[in-house]
């Protein structure tokens, strides 16, 4: 007790307190332009943390990346750009909402999950850090190599209404994440002797592209129409609160466990626990074919998972000096700059600033909310500018974003050739979440997949002879077996039968 | 047409004012790094950037080109204009990516400003492995089949592989008997010891550091001429085997060729002024990392031997092209 008192006092000092409100405010307008993610937000903070003791310092990124994580929401709700790869997974739920005039619904609902997702996360990371550590770290290429199998099959969930036009879109994100220099035999492919290609396709100038150019290209194509249901604005943000606790709080638990659980492994982050709890969400749902079309059901799932996954990406960093992510990484390093050395004795020597760190991991998910509510109530006025001068300035946006992801016109031309893709994509009707997919789990899988072989020299049996990847193969084998059992239900069932149950609901 | 006229006339005018380098700098430098953001050597890189803007009384921004294991960073560095306003900090892959035949780039397409950091390997192994000394381990993988040991840490072909890879060859035993397991970097490649996916991790010393002052890694030999200030107890390979092989990754500031002898000089100067800076050592203490410094023509050679260091290990071992 002691030493959460003590906690309390290094945080209740008014130099901590204001650092954390500046670095808040930092983090939300860096998360909220496009192309500048959380990480980037995080490390143009720490030559600032230099100069700072250990607490606000510590704090400071805290609130900081936890802002810039929700902030990516925004301009997804409102343009249609992913500000992090981590909102993507939600972006056409919330953006069709904005469309349909609910912009208030879309982004209340970012807000509060994400709020409470960050305190779930936090409260984990609080209790249960070290035990915690120790199993994430039993996770070897085998147990990381089903768990990318998993993630890909929630593909089968996105693109549910035509598989095979899922299928197709998941191809192209995996050929797109193979190109460049970063696969497990480090060897360039596809890389047409170009410098820059070794780099491989840069997912955030294809995450732009894909969403918010190629929404650029729709609205000049159509002669730049107006908003859906004008006049389009944001109401009140807090006003669905209530009811979307009572409806959802079985989607936020899971969303929260989910993004808890894979924050936690090294191996896999915030933009994973999105994707794979936005296809839980669906596989649980009563109304399955509402997903992407304004739900927000997934919303509040994947929401919450993000926020956790980043809360809970701390315990293997804290514990062992193992970063589950890149923000995790800069942590590290700033932790080993204040003395604040990770590991199991950073909980038994320095408890108090360890504790303090927690508090203000509360502290940032609670300020999220007034502080995203200014910015909402800021950021809300783009509606009412007229497409016609809002599409080029979402170009330049977008422009300034693609090339500031690897600070190179490369990053330019490959938003703009992923743009025509996009359009194409969906003029099509081949569904894009799939490809996205793809690029994110993709080198994941292969990685995995080589590392085990390589270890093994080929055996195959070093797949499932561990008890955890066994146990993780058990699960991928029971979620294929029903998922053809209902295809071979749907396939018997008549059209018509379909039809009724369809409506019954 | 007049406007274009003026703009073109403009052009002309800054780029003929271009040579007067008395002032040098007068305007903001650009600093690129090969390595992403929130790195270890963005993090040097950084410390070094506040360094000279407070040498140098112009703004120093760090600019992450990332990507292609470092080729895309180190062409960038090579291809910028040699007036001293873009700079990089160079590191070991740069005399790695020729060999692996990666890209044409090696050290002669620098200008050799200073190194500012080096971090010797070491051979770090699980807390409760068998293997107290680095000469037991040897032994060990010597009457061991191929594919039994497992090393991890850094991707096919780069520094940390011809850590180990050069120990085995100096050691008498063939490199291609303990398989090199490709990791994204030091982190996942600890995170492979510890969940027993492998055998030894030959990362620095500070990579490993959280896991050895947590007791769940120990590490058998230092790949230095001295021991480690950060962990004075572990042995120095030398000490142990006898063998002369030693491996540092290292850090070091360059500019594109042909840069001016007055900028070059200048920046050598503020660099060194930087290196002995209270700011930049009690960074790097915190941090763990290996203070080494070599001026100008000194850290050029540095480049050539450890460039021919590397090629002939690399050769030994089948991986050189």
């Amino acid at each position: 007790m002691d030493v959460i008192l003590q906690a309390f006092g290094l945080v209740a000092n008014p130099n901590v307190i204001i650092t954390i409100i500046a670095a808040s405010i930092f983090g939300l307008f860096v998360g909220a332009v496009p192309g500048l993610t959380a990480t980037t937000a995080t490390a143009l903070l720490v030559p600032l943390t230099f100069f700072m003791d250990p607490v606000p310092a510590v704090g400071a990124i805290v609130a900081c990346s936890a802002m810039a994580i929700f902030a990516g929401d925004i301009p997804a709700a409102l343009l249609r750009i992913p500000g992090t790869p981590a909102s993507a997974a939600y972006v056409d739920d919330t953006y069709k909402l904005t469309q349909m005039g609910k912009a208030e619904l879309a982004l209340g609902a970012c807000v509060l999950f994400s709020a409470l997702g960050g305190l779930f996360g936090t409260i984990v990371l609080i209790f249960a850090a070290p035990s915690l550590a120790e199993f994430a770290v039993k996770f070897s290429s085998p147990e990381y190599f089903w768990i990318a199998l998993l993630g890909l099959t929630c593909a089968v969930f996105m693109g549910a209404s035509n598989p095979a036009k899922g299928l197709l879109s998941l191809f192209i994100g995996l050929v797109i994440a193979s190109v460049g220099l970063n696969n497990p035999a480090g060897v360039p492919r596809l890389t047409f002797g170009s410098t820059e290609m070794l780099a491989g396709i840069d997912f955030i100038p294809v995450m732009i592209g894909i969403f918010a150019i190629s929404e650029v290209f729709r609205t000049v194509l159509s002669g730049g129409r107006s908003w859906e249901e004008a006049p389009a604005a944001v109401g009140n943000i807090f006003r669905d609160w209530g009811s979307m606790l009572k409806r959802y709080w079985r989607q936020l638990l899971r969303g929260n466990v989910t993004g808890t659980v894979v924050g936690i492994l090294p191996g896999a982050g915030s933009d994973v626990a999105a994707y794979v709890s936005y296809a839980i969400s669906r596989w649980f749902s009563k109304t399955p074919e509402k997903y992407g079309t304004g739900h927000i059901e997934g919303v509040a799932e994947a929401g919450s998972a993000n926020n956790a996954a980043l809360s809970s990406a701390w315990v293997p960093a804290l514990v062992f000096g193992i970063p589950g992510d890149t923000m995790t990484a800069i942590v590290i390093g700033v932790l080993y700059i204040k003395g604040l050395n990770p590991g199991p004795t950073l909980f038994i020597f320095n408890p108090q600033t360890i504790y303090a760190v927690f508090l203000i991991f509360i502290l940032a998910n609670l300020i999220m909310i007034p502080l995203g509510w200014a910015l909402i109530k800021l950021s809300k006025n783009i509606l009412r500018v007229s497409k016609k001068v809002l599409m080029p300035l979402i170009l330049i946006f977008c422009i300034v974003g693609a090339f500031a992801s690897n600070n190179a016109v490369y990053g330019v031309t490959i938003m703009l050739v992923f743009g025509v893709v996009g359009y194409l994509m969906e003029e099509n009707g081949i569904p894009i979440a799939p490809c996205v997919l793809g690029i994110v789990i993709g080198p994941l899988l292969e990685k995995n997949l080589i590392t085990t072989l390589i270890k093994s020299q080929g055996n195959l049996m070093d797949f499932i002879n561990r008890p955890i990847s066994f146990g993780i193969f058990v699960l991928f084998c029971l979620i294929w077996v029903t998922i053809i059992i209902s295809w071979i239900r749907a396939a018997r069932r008549p059209d018509d039968e379909v039809a009724s149950v369809n409506a019954a609901d | 047409m007049k406007f274009a006229k003026g703009i073109i006339a403009a052009l002309l005018l800054s780029a003929t004012a271009m040579p007067a380098w008395a002032d040098y700098p007068e305007r903001p430098i650009t600093l690129l790094v090969a390595w992403g953001a929130g790195g270890g050597t963005d993090a040097v890189a950084r410390v070094i950037a506040v360094g000279l803007e407070k040498e140098l009384g112009q703004s120093v921004n760090v600019v992450n080109r990332t990507g292609g294991s470092g080729v895309v960073g180190h062409a960038a560095m090579a291809d910028a204009a040699p007036d001293g306003y873009t700079l990089g900090l160079a590191t070991t892959e740069v005399n790695l990516m020729h060999w692996l035949g990666l890209t044409e780039l090696d050290y002669n397409v620098y200008t050799p400003l200073a190194l500012m950091n080096q971090d010797p390997a070491g051979v770090q192994v699980s807390a409760d492995s068998e293997y107290t000394n680095v000469n037991e381990l040897l032994e060990a993988i010597k009457a061991s089949k191929p594919g039994t040991f497992r090393a991890t840490g850094s991707g096919q072909g780069s520094s940390w592989h011809v850590a180990i890879a050069g120990l085995l060859n100096a050691s008498g035993i063939d490199a291609s008997t303990v398989t090199w397991v490709p990791s994204d970097g030091a982190a996942s490649g600890l995170q492979e010891l510890l969940s027993g996916g492998t055998e030894i991790v030959p990362t620095s010393l500070v990579e490993a550091r959280a896991l050895i002052e947590a007791g769940r890694v120990k590490s058998l030999a230092y790949m230095s001429k001295e021991r480690s200030t950060l962990f004075p107890d572990v042995p120095t390979l030398k000490e142990e085997t006898g063998s002369d092989w030693e491996f540092g990754a290292w850090r070091g500031i360059v500019a594109p060729k042909g840069l001016p002898d007055d900028i070059r000089d200048k920046l050598i100067a503020a660099l060194e002024k930087v290196y002995n800076s209270d700011d930049y050592n009690k960074f790097l203490s915190a941090q763990g990392f290996g203070a080494s410094f070599l001026p100008g023509e000194e850290f050029g050679k540095f480049l050539a031997t450890n460039d021919v260091n590397f090629g002939e290990t690399m050769k030994a071992i089948g991986l050189a092209k």
